[in-house]
């Protein structure tokens, strides 16, 4: 092979790696602005501070009310409570993975959590509406089993594998030297967990809880299925909501399109989409910001 | 190579003239049907059975909401209007100035069903009763002779048909209250009702079954008869519109959409009540 040869192929595969990089920054950028053109209209309507701020959400009637306040607070609530849930035990879980269990049971146990990421969400909805709904309704005398709580539940189960699994990487990877200092030092095993590994690992089990919780936020299938769908304010666990994307999936067959109510749907998408860059954006900052550089910054 | 392209262009000219080029005669025999999301899923359920019966005729439907489908009517935009309403006087006068003379076909019957869980003792409701319900003044079954438990509504979400419908016969042009829990489908209704022993919903008749249990209106039970005879106050007829009296493709295909062999059979599968 000649020189000039190797030279162009180079060059060639270059250019088409580059291609293959754009070409998703590209889509990533069409799918944006189709968004917002779909999107910003419905501001023609009412203002941006009656859209995010309206308590009602009657987008079909004579006149219609746009306001998705309950549906962001729904969003939010169940992203929070599915949190509450899903990070001590997807920490705790990573943790005994990584520092506790022999071999074998982490050979055993790792899988499984992976498994559970596996499940389509779908199938994740119908446990919840079928066997979970009235199990909780009956138990705990419920009005209805459709509410926060049981979505929250059912999200759980989703953010569960993400955050374990990429917690268990961060503290996987923390050095052994660390750990040998510190037992070397005399502290227990506990003590070497809490004191030296998991904050040498916070960087990554932050960024593994926002990855969580984004994933969370994003769910439609669940929250269709289970949360019940009444828009309004919660006021307890266990009230029925309508997260975001509960609302679009539902509505969306049925808009006119190009009507009043498309633009609001697709208006609603580009606030959840914004919820979503701002976790991913504060969960790329941690990971920077807290990064373990070599031993010696700790 | 310049006159390959004239020859190619001539030939083809000639050909779509003489009626020879394929695609020119598939055309002509595209039918067009537009409107009301509620008889979207008849129409094209009866489409599908009709183009296969007559596969020269191509049908395209869409939906958009019963106004838009007598809109369309009106400027010529649609060979059919599909319409959960009757056209309005305005349309009418509107079509007239246009020089259209729009003709109602009724294709079938919406009848729309409150259903409870069947462990609960209600027997009947009264419109009132319904409409208090569904705005979030009667929160206890008690208030309605039933047991001291406290009622869980049940809607579907407020752009569908079935909404639309509930919406103007038992809640009078009011709105659901919003802690109402919205449901996706008929289906999901039934679903949700026949789990919760407190909740009450709606669904169209042909989505009864056995695990949901149906209540009276005014005394008045919910069935095709009662539909057909115009005694069951929550149920509406479904409209066909044309611009003019209908000919050709489009008179046949109403006639296939009443035919009780074959349309009405198809509107029975899709849930509504067939007209005969």
């Amino acid at each position: 092979m000649t020189g000039a040869n190797r030279g162009s192929t180079e060059k060639i595969m270059r250019r088409f790696f580059f291609g293959v990089a754009t070409a998703s920054i590209a889509l990533l950028t069409m799918i944006m602005v189709f968004l917002f053109t779909e999107g910003m209209p419905i501001f023609e309507q009412v203002s941006v501070g009656d859209f995010i701020f309206g308590k009602y959400w009657y987008p079909t009637s004579d006149p219609p009310d746009f306001g998705i306040f309950a549906l962001i607070v729904a969003s939010l609530a169940v992203t929070g409570v599915s949190a509450a849930m899903a990070i001590p035990l997807g920490v705790m879980t990573a943790i005994y993975l990584a520092e506790l269990a022999s071999r074998r049971v982490a050979g055993i146990l790792k899988p499984a959590v992976e498994l559970l990421a596996a499940l389509p969400s779908v199938v994740i909805g119908f446990f919840g509406m079928v066997l979970v709904a009235p199990f909780l309704q009956r138990v705990f005398d419920m009005p209805t089993g459709l509410n926060l709580f049981n979505a929250s539940l059912m999200l759980a189960f989703m953010s569960i594998p993400t955050i374990c699994s990429i917690s268990e990487d961060a503290i996987y990877s923390v050095p052994n030297a660390l750990r040998e200092g510190s037992l070397a030092l005399g502290a227990t095993q506990w003590e070497t967990i809490i004191r030296v590994v998991l904050p040498a690992s916070i960087s990554g089990i932050a960024t593994a809880v926002i990855l969580g919780m984004s994933r969370a936020i994003g769910e439609t299938m669940v929250v269709l299925m289970v949360a019940g769908g009444a828009a309004m304010v919660p006021g307890s666990l266990f009230d029925p909501v309508r997260p975001m994307p509960a609302s679009i999936a539902a509505e969306m067959a049925e808009a006119p399109f190009r009507g009043d109510h498309y633009y609001a749907l697709f208006a609603t998408g580009i606030v959840l989409f914004l919820f979503t860059l701002f976790f991913n954006i504060v969960a790329d900052f941690i990971a920077h910001r807290y990064r373990q550089v070599g031993e010696a910054s700790l | 190579m310049k006159i390959g392209i004239k020859t190619l262009v001539i030939a083809l000219t000639i050909a779509f003239m003489t009626g020879g080029f394929p695609a020119g005669a598939a055309a002509s025999e595209n039918l067009v049907i537009k409107g009301s999301t509620t008889v979207l899923p008849v129409a094209q359920k009866v489409a599908e059975a009709y183009m296969k019966e007559r596969p020269d005729v191509k049908i395209s439907i869409s939906g958009g909401g019963s106004g838009n489908g007598i809109k369309a009517i009106i400027d010529g935009a649609t060979d059919i209007g599909n319409s959960s309403r009757f056209i309005k006087g305005n349309e009418v006068k509107l079509a007239l100035e246009r020089g259209a003379y729009p003709v109602p076909f009724r294709v079938a019957y919406d009848c729309i069903v409150p259903v409870v869980h069947p462990s609960n003792t209600v027997e009947n409701l009264t419109i009132d009763q319904l409409k208090a319900i569904y705005e979030g003044k009667v929160r206890n079954w008690s208030e309605l002779g039933g047991p001291d438990k406290p009622v869980v509504v049940i809607s579907r979400d407020t752009s569908s048909g079935t909404y639309e419908v509930w919406e103007s016969k038992v809640l009078g042009g009011g709105r659901v209250y919003p802690g109402a829990l919205l449901q996706a489908s008929n289906g999901a209704v039934a679903q949700a009702v026949s789990k919760n022993d407190n909740a009450v919903g709606y669904i169209g008749l042909g989505y009864m079954s056995g695990d949901v249990k149906a209540v009276l209106v005014n005394g008045i039970k919910g069935s095709k008869e009662t539909t057909l005879n115009g005694q069951f106050p929550i149920s509406r007829p479904l409209f066909m519109f044309t611009r003019d009296w209908p000919e050709g493709k489009v008179v046949d295909f109403i006639n296939y959409m009443l035919h009780p062999e074959k349309g009405q059979k198809l509107v029975e599968e899709t849930g509504y009540v067939p007209l005969y």
